[in-house]
């Protein structure tokens, strides 16, 4: 079956079996690699994206779904400018280790903080509470968050040196 | 994990959707949010052979006051209940229930509807709608009927909705006088389905007398479980103590979970028993 999206603001049509979970057109036919696959079930948070702004896991989720929808992944965060603040907060902040989750946690903080611009930090916890993290603890990426949180509402940055607890 | 193969329509009226029901038979199944019957369907418990995307669909999506009740089109996702001023205003029993069900990206595409439809005694709005005394629309080739939730779920993933039909709309009595309601889960982790959960709504008089009372149990019976004997424990009562008690103690006795990795039977009923007094107190509470 054809289906219709826009990807990261680009046009296209893509030939879908209905079974296809989003997931898979996105890495394997659209070569968008970004969106990364953890558990497979719904759990994890690591194939978030953006489904007209808003998140979702794309491994719940058929192809098929998204027709006419415009989609955002982790690759379309980048601009021209450089990184997006968040990508930005979360480099200076050391919010990743290994990076697996990074992209999926990034996408959700964009829907998240288009929300809630000034979210306290239980704000932030439930906000990303479908996001697995293994390596880092959560706690960078809290500071993360609040951080990327400032720089977009253009209110003073907070520290970004490492805290000792 | 990928779904064994399948035929999909997304039909853009009701009246498609349900001519092309009738016409595959129990070959077909709705897809709403698909965040149940997805993952279902990736692990083969569900293999049909025809998805009707009902996303398509205009006008089974919202939340509106309208003669004496609260309507919520099946289509509404958790998300938009979540962040319905009419909801908070009147129900705060329904945020109690949105923030711990999933989490934010599956609440942006489960749907009420689903959650219902799905017949599972795990999923929470089940006893929201019970404590509520909700009433479910579903719709045929023939018209709509009403039907009560105390007559919707006839057991495990099984409802009233038959063959070629649609689950359309859920109402609840918006409600008079000093009302208060409220739900709460155990649950292991964020996400995860309940342990256990309760979900209370009481209505007083003047005199602070109860005059109704509906108390709804998730995930401790076979299908989701209204507690009538705790319910009657509070109507006539002023709530206090004693009532609170034989409630809770009646709620426990009366479910019957079954031992897994979320806990044995006993610690279950214990759970039942615990929550069931601290959702009273917090429904009494929000009514006064
Ligand atoms: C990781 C994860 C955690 C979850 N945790 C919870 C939780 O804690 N609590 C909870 O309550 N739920 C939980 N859920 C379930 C989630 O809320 C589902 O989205 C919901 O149960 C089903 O809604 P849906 O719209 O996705 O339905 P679907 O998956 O699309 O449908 C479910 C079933 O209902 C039928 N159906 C759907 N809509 C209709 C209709 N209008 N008419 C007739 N039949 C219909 C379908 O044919 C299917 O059989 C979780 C899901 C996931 C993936
Ligand atoms: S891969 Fe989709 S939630 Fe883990
Ligand atoms: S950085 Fe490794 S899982 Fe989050």
């Amino acid at each position: 079956m054809e289906i219709k999206i826009t990807l990261n603001g680009t046009e296209m049509t893509a030939e879908v079996e209905p079974r296809t979970l989003l997931v898979h057109l996105i890495r394997e036919k659209l070569s968008s690699t970004g969106t990364h696959i953890g558990c497979d079930t719904s759990s994890c948070g690591a194939c978030t994206l953006l489904i007209d702004g808003k998140s979702a896991k794309s491994c719940t989720l058929l192809a098929v779904q998204v027709n006419g929808k415009a989609i955002t992944t982790v690759e379309g965060l980048l601009t021209v400018d450089g990184l997006h603040p968040i990508q930005e907060a979360f480099k200076l902040n050391h919010a990743l280790h290994c990076g697996f989750c990074t992209p999926g946690m990034m996408m959700r903080v964009v829907e998240l903080l288009e929300k809630n611009p000034d979210p306290s930090e239980e704000e932030i916890r439930w906000g990303i509470s479908g996001n697995l993290c293994r390596c880092t603890g959560y706690n960078n990426i809290v500071k993360a968050i609040k951080y990327a949180s400032a720089k977009m509402r253009g209110a003073e940055l907070p520290s970004t040196e490492p805290e000792f607890v | 994990m990928i779904p064994s193969s399948f035929e999909y329509s997304a039909p853009s009226t009701l009246d498609e959707a349900l001519k092309m029901l009738n016409a595959l038979g129990d070959e077909a199944k709705i897809l709403a949010g698909g965040h149940s019957l997805i993952p279902m369907m990736k692990l083969r418990f569900a293999e049909p052979g025809h998805l009707i995307d009902i996303n398509n669909i205009p006008g089974l999506s919202y939340v509106k006051e309208e003669g004496g009740y609260l309507t919520i089109g099946a289509m509404t996702r958790e998300v938009e209940l979540e962040e319905s001023d009419i909801a908070a205003a009147k129900f705060p029993i329904f945020l109690d229930a949105a923030k711990l069900i999933a989490d934010p990206q599956v609440r942006n595409w489960g749907t009420i509807g689903g959650n219902l439809a799905h017949g599972d005694a795990a999923n929470d709005h089940p006893a929201v709608m019970i404590a509520l005394d909700a009433e479910v629309e579903i719709t045929g080739q023939d018209g709509a009927r009403w039907v009560s939730i105390n007559e919707f779920f006839m057991g495990f993933y099984m409802t009233a909705v038959q063959e070629g039909e649609i689950l359309t709309a859920i109402r609840v009595p918006l409600p008079t006088g000093k009302n208060g309601n409220s739900y709460h889960k155990n649950e292991r982790k964020v996400g995860d389905y309940a342990t256990a959960g309760v979900a209370v709504n009481i209505t007083l008089d003047d005199n602070g007398t109860c005059t109704s009372a509906g108390i709804g149990l998730t995930n401790v019976n076979p299908t989701p479980l209204k507690a009538v004997r705790s319910e009657q424990a509070l109507i006539g009562t002023k709530i206090d103590d004693e009532a609170i008690n034989i409630a809770a103690q009646y709620a426990s006795e009366d479910c019957s979970p079954s031992e897994d990795l979320r806990g044995s039977e006993d610690y279950k009923r214990r759970v039942v028993k615990a929550l069931t007094k601290r959702m009273i107190t917090k429904a009494l509470e929000r009514a006064n």
